[in-house]
């Protein structure tokens, strides 16, 4: 039995491989396992290795297609989790000394699901420490680097999850997107990567950065890949009280189901002076490319779109800040070594267990709480928050989704933003606006620029809108081959 | 000497009730008292990582069962928030409880203090999370989580309270109630009923509140009376001297009968209040509040007034039998079972004060299903007094042989032969007997020593080995002695 390609494999063509018996699981993970250990080294995009483990998973897959059972609908598909998500048998650290060897006795709800669909994990992924980076310089292991180009950063804060997937060390990830953590990394390595509507996949065993924005979400090469992954995660969890209710859509169907009628709106605030020229020029053409093919292209106005980082920065560090409170070194993780009063335990434990973009952030958010300014900050972020929602609601009047670019940069060199957090921070500006919406958003490839780094657009739909973003980006990539494309590094001709 | 007459108290509690619950507030985890530690945990109680809180709809009805009982207002969309602190017994770093959307707003609690009506309104009830608890070692300190996540409605009242008896049967009346609407147990040694005090003092004839001091650590009756006594005491004497008053944290020290500052708290806590946002807002709409309305049983107050009025009762009886739902209950089935009559509620309450409450240990044993004597029961041996079937004397030895034996009233009176002799035309014989046997004694009545007609009643009970009816033997005794 041959192995396909793994640099061009699917979710699709995997699972059905492995069902029809053309090759088994165990040495699709095998040949995974051996591409990991061959050229992971030099990405760092695993935090932990689960050979033994995904092994043994996998034979259990085998078995059940020997034995005339269903292995479920992504049998022997090799995934890989974000090491935010809660698993019971490896460690979860959240790439965090804080949390260094803490083992969960449960399993987060998309983690089990994917394991009951037969899924094999690999490993679990490195991020940027608590989800808080752009960059996946904040690890307190070590960074990732870009599969396309070793110098430089592969986007974060799901850096691994994006690496990983962009060298095809595995078929598909889960990564979290809290203001673009999903989609960033995803147009940086040249991916497509879901930040789904709010609610829509359950946080539960997904630890928590911001409550009201993090989204679990799907990083693949397509986005039938992304797709196949959603409908398998997809869904109400009765453990998380913010999952929505709602049946799951139909997203591998409607990455067929063609363009025709659909209204793109282009929001003037997305395309302002400051943006790459060769991010531009991808994402303009990518919109001719769409127009040219059916659609309607739509002006819209999206007004307070320059008060969107501002207002994520006060809402995500101030529930940062209350949700970081846990980690005191009592119950569990790391724990000081001095001696003395409550307080030099509790504030010894977290000096020395997180690193500086995380105290950044839980300085920023407690000053955001305080007594007495409430109403000057996190009450009015909620305001302009709700605004910034209006916004979307008004222009979703006009079109069916909106079409901007991702990032306003391709993949920066490593190191050339760290003395600049605020620099970071603006980098966010067209992800952001959806996640304080809790709007469905996709980035997937439209171009490289010269040096051949990946441009990524965005395409954002209204809440519970998965199904429109997925007919477009899949009609999107009938039209064109960007997503074919490999970085050398993973050993495919470009 | 200190007047402090001059001083009128300003007193309003905070009471936290720990639900009776099987789960706690927010997880599946059990909610029991006791335990080995740490064993009633789950991952969300801990704080783990990645855990979420789920709402227990069955804490909702029982909070919502208090907020009516206390005639508050249900909000009917309530919001829960994050109060954030470290300390060890706190796992998530924060208390998830209720800000500025509680659940109850308003409501009202009655009571007695002294024979006189009060009323102590309340401000709010509000739902939150307990804390776990922390053992201190001579070098080290032991967390147990099992009280972590336990539910607790907060009732904070206005500072209506004038005074520490005040706030003692205050205290008591929140007790009674909570046990009535089975919601608590309310016991305040095992920690399911507790009270903080704010004491402020300010001139008699003033408005304006004073500086209040906070009172914790009180975890008895008794305590409640002493502390706030001392607080009271204490704030007089400052006052007096022309010193202020700290608003202030002071812990009670039930051995030494005095409080101390709890200076660790000099810095304000600067809890950080946000609306929880893993909660949605919970809303309560009006059918599901008409339904736990529908459920509610009849309130301690309530059934004193109708103890005392309706019934005409005394208060010490009334006070007895609502001090317990059980109680209560047990009477209310008695009364009923036992029919009208002139003052048969009056009898029946006197054999459950008396002779049912006397042996059992624990009021709320009244419920049991085994009880040896049931209110059906009560109400048979009334009626047999009632129609003089056997005498008061009689009957209380029936009674103990009911508890003991389990049998009813009739059955024992059958075979053990205590029927009481009530038949006129037989009982006339023998007073005739006894006037013959004592002449004397019968001149001495005659010439005006009425009080000899006790011994006349002695002599005929005598001669029929206790079972006759004294009543109708003193009307024959009369009768014959007068002619």
């Amino acid at each position: 039995m041959s192995l396909p390609d793994l640099l061009g494999a699917s979710v699709h063509d995997l699972a059905a491989g492995v069902r029809a018996r053309r090759f088994s699981a165990r040495a699709l993970t095998d040949a995974y396992l051996d591409r990991i250990e061959r050229l992971d080294g030099q990405l760092g995009s695993f935090l932990l290795v689960d050979a033994a483990g995904a092994r043994a998973q996998a034979d259990a897959v085998d078995a059940r297609v020997a034995a005339g059972q269903d292995p479920g609908p992504l049998a022997g598909v090799p995934i890989a989790l974000k090491d935010l998500y809660v698993t019971r048998d490896l460690p979860t650290t959240c790439a965090s000394k804080i949390l260094r060897g803490f083992v969960a006795p449960y399993e987060s709800t998309a983690g089990a699901r994917l394991a009951a669909a037969g899924a094999v994990r690999l490993g679990k992924l490195n991020m940027d420490e608590f989800a808080m980076g752009s960059s996946n310089e904040n690890s307190s292991v070590r960074p990732v680097r870009n599969p396309w180009d070793l110098e430089r950063v592969p986007g974060g804060s799901s850096g691994g999850s994006a690496a990983a997937v962009a060298a095809s060390l595995c078929v598909a990830t889960l990564g979290s997107d809290t203001g673009g953590s999903i989609r960033q990394p995803a147009a940086l390595t040249g991916l497509a990567g879901l930040k789904p509507t709010y609610g829509r996949i359950s946080r539960h065993g997904v630890v928590a950065f911001a409550s009201s924005l993090d989204c679990p979400g799907p990083l693949g090469r397509s986005v039938e890949d992304v797709a196949a992954v959603m409908e398998v995660i997809a869904g109400h969890d009765p453990l998380d009280a913010t999952s929505i209710a709602a049946p799951v859509g139909s997203y591998r169907k409607a990455c067929a189901a063609g363009l025709s009628g659909m209204r793109l709106g282009i929001p003037a605030e997305y395309f302002q002076p400051g943006i790459d020229p060769e991010i531009e020029s991808g994402v303009r053409a990518a919109i001719d490319t769409l127009a040219a093919a059916g659609a309607q292209v739509v002006p819209v106005s999206l007004p307070h779109t320059g008060y969107a980082v501002a207002t994520y920065y006060l809402i995500c560090t101030a529930e940062a800040s209350s949700n970081l409170a846990r980690y005191d070194g009592i119950r569990y993780g790391h724990r000081t070594d001095q001696e003395g009063s409550l307080e030099t335990l509790v504030s010894a434990t977290r000096g020395e267990g997180f690193g500086a973009e995380v105290k950044r952030r839980i300085i920023l958010g407690t000053y955001v709480l305080r007594a007495g300014y409430y109403e000057a900050y996190y009450g009015k972020a909620l305001r302009v928050r709700r605004l910034i929602a209006d916004d979307f609601a008004r222009a979703f009047a006009s079109c069916d989704v909106l079409l901007t670019p991702t990032s306003p940069l391709p993949a920066f060199r490593l190191g050339e933003k760290v003395s600049d957090p605020i620099q970071m921070y603006l980098a966010d500006i067209f992800t952001v606006g959806a996640s304080l919406a809790g709007l469905p958003a996709l980035s997937q490839t439209c171009g490289f620029t010269r040096s051949g780094l990946p441009v990524g657009m965005q395409i954002i739909a209204p809440a519970l809108g998965e199904e429109a973003i997925f007919r477009v980006a899949g009609a999107y990539q009938k039209l064109t081959d960007w997503h074919r494309r490999h970085p050398p590094f993973a050993g495919g001709a470009s | 000497m200190i007047d402090q007459s001059s001083f009128e108290p300003v007193i309003g509690l905070e009471v936290h009730v720990q639900l009776a619950t099987r789960s706690k507030l927010f997880s599946s985890a059990a909610a029991a008292f006791g335990g080995e530690p740490n064993t009633a945990t789950d991952p969300l109680v801990l704080g783990l990582p990645g855990t979420l809180p789920v709402l227990n709809r069955a804490v909702v009805e029982m909070a919502v069962r208090f907020g009516l009982a206390v005639g508050g207002r249900i909000r009917p969309r309530c919001r829960f928030a994050r109060k954030h602190y470290f300390y060890p017994d706190l796992p998530k770093g924060f208390q998830t409880s209720q800000y500025d959307e509680p659940l109850v707003e308003g409501g009202t609690v009655s009571f007695r203090l002294r024979g006189e009506h009060r009323t102590v309104r309340l401000t709010r009830i509000h739902l939150e999370e307990d804390a776990g608890k922390l053992v201190h070692g001579p070098r080290s300190s032991l967390v147990d989580y099992n009280r972590a996540g336990v539910p607790l409605c907060e009732a904070v009242s206005e500072p209506d309270i004038r005074s520490a008896d005040e706030a003692a049967e205050y205290l008591r009346a929140l007790r009674t109630l909570v046990r009535y609407l089975g919601i608590s147990d309310g016991n305040m040694e095992e920690g399911s009923l507790r009270c903080d005090a704010n004491v402020s003092l300010r001139p008699r004839g003033e408005t304006t509140l004073g500086t209040k001091t906070e009172l914790k650590n009180i975890n008895s009756f008794k305590n409640v009376k002493e502390a706030i006594e001392h607080e009271i005491k204490r704030q007089a004497q400052l006052l007096s001297r022309g010193e202020r008053v700290v608003q202030e944290t002071r812990l009670w020290d039930a051995t030494k009968g005095l409080s101390a500052s709890m200076r660790s708290k000099e810095h304000a806590h600067d809890y950080r209040y946000f609306p929880e946002p893993d909660l949605p807002p919970l809303a309560v709409d009006e059918v599901f509040v008409a339904r736990v309305r529908g459920g509610l049983p009849e309130l301690p107050e309530a059934r004193f007034s109708r103890y005392t009025t309706a019934l005409g009762l005394s208060p010490q009886d009334a006070g007895v039998l609502v001090s317990e739902k059980e109680i209560a209950d047990y009477f209310d089935a008695a009364v009923t079972a036992a029919g009208a009559g002139a003052g048969t509620e009056k009898k029946v309450a006197n054999w459950v004060i008396n002779e049912v409450l006397a042996r059992v240990p624990d009021a709320r044993g009244l419920a049991a299903s085994d009880l040896p004597v049931p209110p059906a029961g009560i109400a048979e041996l009334v009626g047999l007094l009632e129609r003089g079937a056997v005498s008061g004397k009689q009957a209380k030895e029936v009674f103990g042989r009911m508890w003991q034996q389990r049998r009813a009233a009739a059955d024992i009176v059958a075979a053990e032969g205590m029927t009481q002799v009530s038949d006129t035309a037989a009982l006339e014989a023998a007073c005739q007997a006894a006037i013959a046997a004592h002449p004397e004694e019968v001149a001495r009545y005659r010439a005006g020593r009425a009080q000899l007609l006790g011994f006349f009643v002695g002599q005929v009970l005598k001669e029929t080995g206790g079972q006759a009816n004294p009543k109708v033997v003193s009307e024959i005794l009369r009768r014959l002695m007068s002619q």
